[in-house]
């Protein structure tokens, strides 16, 4: 007897299964295939510099073209010159690798966290002749991403007079540059000001 | 430059943000109540269901229904484990080798249960083909799959004397599709692409950057996928770093945009049962429990990352690891609540970093069943469930028969309703219990001492749950953590959809008993007060010797 009906119950669930598959055959059609393709088209039209990943091209200008592009100007770059400005620590593969995406993952009461983050703190201040007190939280942690293409605008700050006396400008100027580079709370309450340190450092670039 | 004070900006962010919800709740809401109510079909539907041979008109019993579901889902593991296994083959692939057998076991059974818990890294291992046809699909039916039940829950409290009728699976997963997640994943999709997001086929390139290193431009059909990721609570990115990478979610905008559709269908859900059940008032006492519930975890949250408890905050001078400059710490808690409190699991910044408390808080909301608002279709059926423990509970205090909508709570229901409330939480704290001191288990732990335990018991809160997200550090990539997790994902799926399912066929055999004086008003604030004290102390009591040994210790030290 309770043979039987497990044998119907599994001939049952068969069938609904293969109603299943149908349905899921036609739905990786819809959602699958037409659906991104779709939206992949909208994307060239109407969206075709951000679609292709924001590239901006060594003068800074915007390109949607692999070729002619120096990055992105959503991906950090891992900037270590003294005339460049420098982004946060990162975490993905050996830093800034956009094939590896990620955090440090480690958590609040770490001990190598701590030690990192006071590691980083000592080489930050020395390099850029601040009190480690003066250095920013973003400057010494790595972001979510190990790409965050932005730097705070307090770390910027701590970066100009190194900068200048890299290049052979004054402060005051690459203090400006850094001012027109610097953006907003979106809408004026979303997120964080922050600066795009690649495109200031490509507009460093054209400006000396 | 503005002025404003973080605090400031933090709370004026929150009420863009309820605003915008607000905004679209009735219509939202009416519009999905007539999506599954209304009996006449689109032309072109009457095509859709010839051509997979189905009778969208049949008004299934729940055990019918329940098999339609299980076959459903069963081929959608098979077929995604085949993609995955098979990737090599198809096109699209970007060179990308097939997924080893404990790993497609365990991203097949994680996109088909709505987890969306990833123990590979997209970017180095899925390519193009699998992201659309494999994963991105899932995104979609199982999202459906999950308001379905929550509908098929509903009708049970709505119908009267039906012999266990509840509708027609079938039918209900496709107008979810079509009709719900479809056109807002549009919607969402272009909003996401003008903001940023990245759209196309190509694979991933070097370039040499400004100083002659290389990097890899990555390519993708990202904004599709960002948008059913979301809509669909689903949480499972395209790029190993999820919303916190830049191509995902590249500005603050776009982070208000994605927590926006996180929380869209969960919190509209209940307006869609209140006018089911003919009664708003109904609606608004659920959305009432679930936003108050989301609005405390919030509160908690956002002060714990602000004021940077904690060795590493402390030393650095604020919580800022693992999160992003343009996000910083109010967006990111924003996004940390409403992808816990929901089933989605996406995040925007690294959970495992996040302060002692603050992250303490983040499982606690899993750990709650996700119901404040919970995952699409999940989170109000879990309400419900709990709803009804409620007027058990308070009919035992004043001695009555307990009813809920209607209908009589007995021994039957309430059998249901205790093997429910037990299921997920035994599969967490058994899952846990195997993992700290079985060594395969052990040897995933990464940080030292409360935190490793903290690792481990999210990652099973995680999977029985449904959510996704992660304490990161723990390393799940091994055989033990894929099967065991496959195994949770799908008991924690599967199990409460068939006891929510013979719910809703005992409640839809009942005939409605009209309200009399002695009924409990099931739409006051007492009852919402009730009912969010149930969902607290059931959950709590469970947890507490857990929590106290992992967050709880951590908080203190």
């Amino acid at each position: 007897m309770a043979t039987t009906t497990v044998a119907s119950d599994l001939a049952t669930l068969t069938r609904h299964s293969m109603a299943g598959l149908r349905m899921l055959l036609a739905f990786t059609l819809v959602t699958g295939l037409a659906y991104p393709l779709a939206m992949t088209a909208v994307g060239q039209v109407a969206f075709p510099w951000q679609a292709g990943g924001s590239l901006v091209q060594s003068d800074g200008a915007r390109t949607t073209s692999r070729d002619e592009a120096v990055g992105s100007a959503l991906i950090a770059q891992g900037f270590k010159g003294a005339e460049y400005f420098h982004p946060r620590p990162s975490a993905a593969g050996d830093g800034y690798d956009t094939l590896a995406s990620g955090g440090s993952n480690l958590g609040p009461l770490n001990p190598d966290l701590v030690a990192s983050i006071e590691e980083r703190k000592a080489a930050v201040a020395e390099e850029n002749g601040v009190a480690p007190a003066d250095v920013p939280a973003d400057a010494v942690t790595a972001s979510g991403s190990g790409l965050d293409p932005d730097i705070s605008p307090e770390y910027a700050a701590i970066q100009v007079a190194r900068v200048a006396q890299a290049r052979g400008l004054s402060d005051a100027d690459v203090a400006d540059l850094v001012a027109r580079h610097t953006v907003g709370r979106d809408l004026g309450v979303l997120g964080e000001p922050r600066v795009n340190v690649l495109e200031l450092n490509l507009a460093l670039d054209a400006a000396n | 430059m503005t002025t404003l004070t973080p605090v400031f900006a933090a709370v004026a962010q929150i009420l863009v943000l309820v605003a915008a919800l607000a905004a679209v709740h009735a219509p939202l809401g009416a519009y999905m109540a007539r999506t599954y109510t209304r009996p006449d079909h689109l032309r072109v539907e009457r095509l859709w269901y010839r051509a997979v041979r189905v009778d969208p008109d049949a008004e299934q019993r729940w055990t019918t229904y329940l098999m339609s579901l299980l076959g459903f889902s069963l081929v959608s593991v098979l077929f995604l484990y085949g993609m995955l296994r098979l990737q090599s083959y198809l096109p699209w692939g970007l060179g990308f080798s097939g997924f080893d057998p404990a790993g497609a076991w365990n991203t097949a059974v994680s996109f088909t249960t709505n987890t969306n818990w990833q123990w590979y890294s997209g970017e180095a291992a899925a390519g193009h083909l699998v992201q659309m046809a494999g994963l991105a699909v899932q995104n979609f039916v199982s999202a459906a799959v999950g308001m379905a039940v929550a509908v098929a829950l509903v009708r049970g409290f709505a119908r009267s004397g039906t012999d266990a009728r509840v509708g027609n699976f079938w039918t209900d997963l496709t107008r979810g599709v079509t009709r719900i997640l479809l056109p807002l994943s549009v919607v969402a999709a272009i909003i996401l692409m003008a903001g940023g997001v990245i759209q196309n086929l190509d694979p991933h390139t070097a370039i040499s950057t400004v100083e002659g290193a290389t990097q890899h431009v990555l390519g993708g059909p990202i904004a599709s996928q960002e948008a059913i990721k979301d809509v669909g609570t689903n949480g499972g990115g395209p790029f190993n770093a999820n919303s916190a990478h830049p191509f995902e979610n590249p500005t603050p905008f776009t982070n208000i945009v994605e927590i926006f559709l996180l929380l869209l269908i969960p919190f509209t859900l209940p307006r869609t049962f209140g006018i089911m059940v003919g009664d708003k008032r109904q609606g608004w006492a659920i959305l009432g429990v679930m936003a108050g519930l989301w609005a405390a975890s919030l509160a908690l949250t956002t002060w714990a990352e602000m004021a940077g408890p904690g060795a590493a905050p402390q030393a650095a001078g604020a919580a800022m690891e693992g999160k992003e400059t343009r996000f910083g710490l109010a967006a990111s808690a924003l996004f940390a609540v409403s992808t816990t409190a929901t089933s989605t699991g996406s995040v925007n910044s690294m959970h495992e970093s996040f302060t002692a408390p603050g992250g303490g808080m983040l499982l606690f909301n899993i750990l709650l069943g996700e119901v404040a608002p919970g995952g699409v279709g999940a989170g109000l059926y879990g309400m419900l469930m709990l709803a009804v423990v409620a007027v058990f509970v308070a009919g035992l205090m004043v001695g009555r028969t307990p009813e809920y909508l209607g209908k009589k709570i007995g021994r039957p229901e309430m059998t249901v309703v205790a093997l429910y409330v037990l299921t997920v939480p035994a599969l967490v704290l058994v899952g846990t219990a195997v993992a700290v001191v079985v060594e395969p288990g052990l040897a995933g732990i990464q940080d030292p001492g409360a935190h490793g335990l903290s690792e481990v018991l999210y990652a099973f809160a995680s999977a029985a749950n449904n959510n996704g997200s992660a304490f990161a550090g723990l390393a799940t990539g091994t055989p033990f953590y894929e099967v065991t997790q496959g195994l949770a994902m799908l008991a924690g799926r599967f199990i409460p959809i068939a006891l929510v399912l013979a719910l809703a066929g005992l409640l839809a055999s009942q005939t409605t008993v009209p309200a009399t004086s002695g009924t409990l008003p099931t739409h006051r604030p007492l009852f919402a007060g009730l009912l969010a004290a149930v969902t607290v102390v059931v959950v709590g009591l469970t947890f507490i010797p857990v929590l106290s040994l992992g967050p709880v210790v951590e908080s203190l030290s």
